[in-house]
């Protein structure tokens, strides 16, 4: 059940969204999609769900097109939350499991599993808009996975969350990819796609800036970093040979190097010159990658 | 159970379970049952009320005496006259002293007939003083007649009204008889239309831009196709159109029953309905579902273009406009259905619901007229449908501020297919 985008281009006039993007997204795994807001990531699951129709190119799942007969195969966490202000939890869930193919037992019986998951089995029968802005996106994450979608895309699960929601809900994710479910979800936050996915692709004006596995886009980005603090001034390091970028930090600096060796140097040329309390060498945030090949930088 | 038929039902028990269609309800039906007891109400009320006394002041004797008797001729059996000794100041102080409810100061002009003054209370109310002005009149007409000579009967002739009958000549044209009940028929069915039309109408447009502004919408159009979805808006409201005027039919018809066994029809008598006919009904049926589908088909594709729920009584105004035209053409069309410019705008599909209907309730007319409107209609219920369903497509993910018609432009831009 592979999904595919094959030289996929959405244009809106003259203003091309999405820029001949291919990727293979695998089964069974979480897929992350990074960009900021604006760069093509709402159109592309649009398009992948059918609800618009891509200029060029050609999107197939498990070598078909995606529409309203495989509803009940898809989830679908939209970035702007939307639930029906009026109802309550338990009726809402109903109704939008009943409009994915399930019948009202099952339904009512998956709910009260993931409001106890969730630790928020009584607000079943209380109405939406009593609740937290963060409880009604847990309500909208269990609108989106009640059915047991094969295919779930999460357009910004976590954004607007707190701390331990965020947790709660990577939890889930996590439990629905181990139960077998292909998961996509966006995320402007790399710190969630580093932790989450094994397979990446940044969108940059809506073509792949960076695309493929986590662990060989870290791999065959070269450079890495280096972490030191010492109790005297270490602002030499900067004209070093092989040191790509020197950024002061409270008790030493950090460094980019342009490969392993260099680490190497850095060490010698610290050495005798007093206390060294950190010298660490890190593998390259998805961050400084993104930087690297966009140009920007997202929180 | 079918998507299309969840989404209808959700749709109808939704709106059927809010305080507002319970409120509107009840007290429509409150109404219906006060119109058509209204007689009976009003009796109820001014039933325990005591005959009025009126005072007459007058020197000429004769002329209380016929006041009197054209008063009791006209029908007031709980009015009293009553000749009052004394002069008119003694009167109105015993009508402040509520002994009389008014006083008449009759008195004789120079050329001999009477001239009179109503003093009560309260002028406001004109059951007293119209009999009493009406019986005066007559008083008055048989003294100048007098005068002049003419005697009683040719009197009588002068004033009798004209025998004046209506016949149509074509076979098949309505008598006059049938004219008054099918434009009592008709006026109702207009006034029906037009309701529904501007209640419904908006309501769906409302519900579709509340999905909007809630932003529920992505979620459910990742499930149902925007098509059903906007249809299954559309069943779901019409179902809830017939419920409610099935229940005011309903209330009307049982009241109506309960008045006519209590002898008071007035209301049945007011409009003229006794039964109309069968084709005018079944018109009016076709008429109304057709009318309705067009408007609710146009109010789903406009309410799909707001993201807010305060735009959407702006973006549906001009449809609204369209409705408020086509009810005033149709009263005036009740008067002359038979002129060029009914007949024109008849087929215009917009109006067509209340025009042809109109023509068809009051006049006999070719088949093919009624077949090619309804046609016309048919087919731009189709057109707006297909065209309703790509702008629905694509507004639904539409999020801005305005709403005009370059945002269909911008829909239908969006939904398009270009593979």
């Amino acid at each position: 059940m592979t999904l595919k985008l094959n030289q996929v281009t959405k244009r809106f006039g003259n203003f091309t969204a999405v820029d001949q993007l291919n990727l293979e997204i695998p089964e069974k795994q979480i897929f992350g999609f990074l960009g900021a807001n604006g760069a093509g990531k709402t159109t592309t699951f649009r398009m992948i769900l059918g609800l618009i129709d891509q200029t060029e190119g050609e999107i197939s799942w498990n070598n078909d097109r995606i529409n309203y007969d495989k509803s009940h195969l898809i989830g679908y966490l939209p970035e702007e939350r939307g639930l029906y202000p009026k109802l309550t939890v338990k009726d809402q869930l109903v109704y939008l499991a009943k409009l994915r193919g399930m019948n009202k037992m099952d339904a009512v019986k998956e709910l009260e599993g993931w409001l106890e998951k969730f630790k928020v089995p009584d607000y079943k029968t209380k109405k939406v808009e009593e609740l937290s802005k963060g409880n009604q996106q847990k309500i909208q994450f269990i609108s989106a996975v009640i059915h047991k979608p094969k295919l779930l895309i999460l357009d910004e699960p976590f954004s607007g969350l707190d701390p331990v929601n965020v947790e709660m809900l990577k939890s889930a994710v996590i439990e629905l990819k181990e139960a077998g479910t292909s998961i996509v979800f966006s995320s402007h936050r790399m710190d969630h796609v580093e932790e989450l996915c094994e397979h990446l692709c940044i969108l940059h004006h809506g073509t792949p800036a960076v695309h493929g596995k986590l662990k060989e886009i870290k791999r065959s980005f070269g450079k890495k970093n280096v972490r030191v603090k010492a109790d005297f001034d270490v602002a030499f390091l900067k004209d070093l040979n092989g040191v790509t970028k020197y950024k002061p930090s409270s008790e030493g600096c950090d460094l980019q190097i342009a490969n392993e060796e260099v680490s190497q140097d850095v060490l010698n040329a610290l050495q005798g010159k007093g206390f060294v309390r950190t010298f660490d060498l890190e593998e390259p945030s998805l961050n400084d990658i993104f930087i690297e090949k966009v140009g920007a930088s997202y929180e | 159970m079918n998507k299309f038929w969840i989404m209808l039902s959700h749709t109808y028990l939704n709106r059927v379970k809010t305080k507002s269609f319970l409120i509107v309800t009840l007290v429509t039906l409150a109404l219906i049952f006060a119109l058509t007891n209204l007689q009976t109400i009003i009796d109820t009320f001014s039933g325990d009320e005591e005959t009025t006394r009126v005072a007459v002041v007058s020197e000429e004797e004769d002329i209380t005496a016929s006041l009197q008797q054209q008063v009791a001729n006209i029908g007031q059996g709980d009015m009293e006259l009553e000749s009052f000794e004394g002069s008119l100041q003694e009167a109105q102080q015993a009508v402040e002293a509520e002994e009389y409810d008014a006083v008449v100061d009759i008195s004789l002009n120079d050329s001999g007939l009477p001239t009179a003054t109503f003093y009560a209370d309260q002028v406001a109310s004109t059951t007293t003083s119209d009999p009493i002005r009406q019986g005066l009149q007559q008083v008055k007409v048989a003294m100048a007649t007098e005068q002049a000579g003419v005697d009683q009967e040719t009197v009588q002739e002068v004033f009798a009204p004209v025998t004046f009958s209506k016949e149509a000549l074509e076979e098949s044209a309505k008598t006059a008889e049938e004219l008054d009940q099918a434009r009592g028929l008709v006026y109702i069915m207009l006034f029906f239309m037009y309701f529904a039309v501007m209640m419904y109408g908006s309501m769906i447009s409302t519900e579709v831009a509340t999905e909007k502004s809630s932003r529920v919408m992505e979620i459910l159009i990742s499930s149902v196709s925007p098509v059903s979805q906007m249809f299954a808006k559309i069943g779901g409201i019409a179902l809830l159109g017939l419920t409610q005027f099935g229940l005011f039919l309903l209330a009307g018809y049982l009241s109506l029953q309960v008045g006519e066994t209590s002898g008071q029809n007035g209301a049945l008598e007011l409009f003229n309905i006794q039964g109309g006919e069968t084709a005018t009904i079944v018109y009016a049926v076709i008429f109304f579902l057709l009318g309705y589908l067009l408007y609710a088909t146009l109010a789903a594709t406009l309410g799909s273009l707001v993201s807010r729920l305060e735009d959407a009584q702006q973006v549906v105004a001009p449809m609204m406009m369209l409705i408020i035209a086509s009810f005033l053409i149709a009263m005036f069309g009740l008067g002359m259905p038979d002129s060029p410019f009914i007949v024109v705008t008849s087929f215009i599909p917009f109006f067509t619901p209340l025009l042809m209907f109109l023509r068809v309730g009051m006049l006999e007319i070719p088949f093919w007229e009624v077949a090619l409107s309804i046609g016309l209609l048919v087919a731009t219920i189709i057109g707006l449908a297909i065209l309703g369903a790509r702008v629905y497509r694509g507004g639904v993910l539409m999020y801005g501020k305005s709403s005009s018609l370059k945002d269909i432009k911008q829909a239908l831009l969006l939904s398009k297919k270009e593979n």
